[in-house]
């Protein structure tokens, strides 16, 4: 029940972001969720892709720094208060969240909340145990 | 091995005997030979004949890069350009190039102190030696060559530049001694990887890295990356070029000065006042047996110590340690003095950091900034920003724990520092003072 993301270490250049997303396009990789997370000097910019070997292998040759870390995608009802109940489960269980971001399927009906803990494992049997619904790489991969 | 064994383990009477006796020779030579040398001993009242004893020698007057430059090019020869056989020159990035130039039988005491030197290193006639030191002007290539023939080794005259097609002659010759700038051999570990290629899988078991400063922590760095033992040589080519001094295998501590021909001495970097043996000031040679171009108590701005301890290998020479730090890289920080070796040497010890890096001084307002430009490499990248964050805070504050100032730690995509093909550039300074 875990997903990789891939996390590509950016200079705050002008162009770089145009860069990364042209050279995955060129290989034809979708990218399913991203997020950037910026300060002053630098940028982390992380992926789900539909091909994450080859997502890394190709921006490696062209000389990023890329790393791959396991995250989690969990569904929650896309309406007032589905967030709300997973950050409740999250919270009794005293789970240290590095950083998480969202987005929503083409449905609208349920959205999707991306997760990075500290304790990947216990998270994951927490949540399922919870009743959480937990997508797997291939459900995210293929959305 | 010692390659001469007669000189390089004279006991020290006989060895300061030869040494006075040379000198007086020398000084008598230069006095009568050349006009600028003449009249600024005359200038500071010293005659050859008041040379004496060893330490006569603080009598005479220092000879700096500026007195090199005033007698552009050949006004420092001692002998007409009929006689001279090889001109050597400095770069001249900052100035008026200075100009060297030697005899026959200079060329073949050097081409001996090479040899010397790749001896002490543990090089013998059977090696293969990759020798990626510049050919041309610059004394680093021909002179490495001259010694590496003379010692009857195989000599690859390979040049610096074209990385790529280096690692494959090295690969595929088998080379066993690498002869090149400390950066260089760096920049070589980490190419040998991008092609694909173990470094380890090569043939290598030495390298001899010389003409800029490098740390101690560099000198792991680089036996680990490339898995050779790493040994540091000396020289300028205002003396001779490489082979002045260099360390012994055995110790790998302190470079053994070839005082047989070259007379070291420490001096204080302000009072210019000799300091006792054993401590810590500027190098100053003088030349004891240079035919065309011999100099009196060259001030070569980069900092030493003699260590006068005897040593394991045998050698009887004096070492001096391991020069960190040249008086022309040095920078002076809010009032502090900072060597780029230094912050080398920081930047190592913390783990997974790669040792390529740069440093960027600027002034705002009235206050110097000092900005430590760090490569972000796979083994330090996080997909946290916190732990980023985090190991430029660490770099940080070991470099003010050991410099006592402050500096911005940036963090930059890997490859986007240039790459050293000789001489590494650390500092940019775009203070305009």
């Amino acid at each position: 029940m875990k997903v990789e993301q891939i996390a590509i270490f950016l200079e705050n250049r002008s162009g770089r972001l145009a860069e990364i997303t042209g050279i995955l396009a060129e290989k034809g990789i979708n990218i399913r969720a991203m997020s950037l997370a910026d300060t002053s000097d630098f940028g982390i910019l992380r992926l789900i892709v539909n091909d994450t070997e080859n997502a890394r292998r190709v921006l490696k040759e062209k000389g990023f720094t890329v790393g791959t870390t396991e995250v989690v995608v969990v569904e929650v009802k896309d309406k007032p208060g589905g967030l709300a109940n997973v950050l409740q489960i999250i919270k009794k269980a005293d789970l240290n969240i590095e950083y998480m971001y969202a987005f929503t399927q083409k449905s609208g009906e349920t959205g999707l909340i991306i997760f990075r803990f500290e304790k990947i494992d216990t998270a994951v049997d927490i949540l399922v145990k919870a009743g959480i619904r937990l997508l797997s790489g291939e459900e995210v991969y293929a959305i | 091995m010692i390659y001469n064994e007669e000189y390089e383990t004279l006991p020290r009477e006989a060895l300061e005997a030869l040494q006075l006796k040379r000198l007086q020779s020398q000084i008598e030579r230069i006095y009568a030979r050349v006009p600028y040398y003449r009249a600024k001993m005359d200038e500071a009242g010293v005659a050859p004949g008041d040379i004496r004893t060893l330490a006569d020698i603080s009598r005479l007057p220092f000879t700096t890069k500026e007195d090199l430059r005033r007698n552009y090019p050949f006004g420092l020869f001692t002998v007409p350009l009929e006689r001279v056989v090889r001109i050597h020159a400095s770069s001249g990035t900052t100035g008026q190039p200075t100009v060297v130039g030697y005899t026959k039988r200079d060329i073949g005491i050097w081409a001996e102190l090479m040899t010397r030197c790749l001896s002490a290193a543990g090089a013998t006639q059977k090696d293969i030696i990759h020798n990626a030191y510049g050919y041309g002007l610059f004394t680093g290539g021909l002179g490495a060559h001259y010694g590496a023939e003379n010692l009857g080794a195989t000599v690859i005259p390979v040049s610096g530049g074209n990385t790529k097609r280096q690692i494959m002659l090295m690969r595929d010759f088998r080379s066993t001694v690498l002869l090149c700038t400390p950066s260089y051999a760096l920049n070589l570990a980490e190419a040998m990887l991008d092609m694909g290629i173990d470094p380890k899988e090569m043939a290598l078991k030495v390298g001899v890295f010389g003409a800029e400063p490098w740390s101690e922590n560099m000198r792991q760095e680089i036996e680990k990356q490339l898995g050779l033992k790493a040994i540091d040589i000396y020289g300028l080519s205002e003396i001779i070029g490489p082979g002045v001094a260099v360390e012994c295998v055995e110790e790998q501590h302190g470079l053994h000065v070839m005082e047989d021909h070259f007379l070291p001495e420490i001096v204080h970097p302000e009072t210019f006042a000799p300091l006792p043996l054993g401590e810590k000031g500027e190098l100053v040679f003088t030349t004891l047996t240079k035919e065309a171009f011999p100099v009196i108590r060259y001030r070569t701005k980069d900092f030493s110590r003699l260590i006068t301890s005897p040593c394991t290998c045998g050698r009887t020479f004096y070492r001096m340690e391991k020069v960190t730090g040249r008086s022309d890289d040095m920078l002076i920080i809010r009032g502090v003095n900072v060597f780029p070796s230094q912050i080398e040497h920081v930047l190592i010890s913390v783990e997974g950091v790669e040792p390529h890096y740069q440093i960027i001084v600027e002034r705002e307002g009235s206050l110097d900034t000092m900005e430590v430009q760090v490569e972000v490499s796979d083994s330090i990248f996080s997909d946290e920003v916190k732990k980023l964050e985090g190991l430029a805070k660490t770099i940080q504050k070991e470099i003010k724990d050991l410099l006592g100032v402050s500096c911005k730690i940036k963090l930059v995509e890997p490859k986007s520092i240039q790459r050293s093909e000789g001489k590494a550039k650390r500092v940019i300074d775009k203070r305009k003072i």
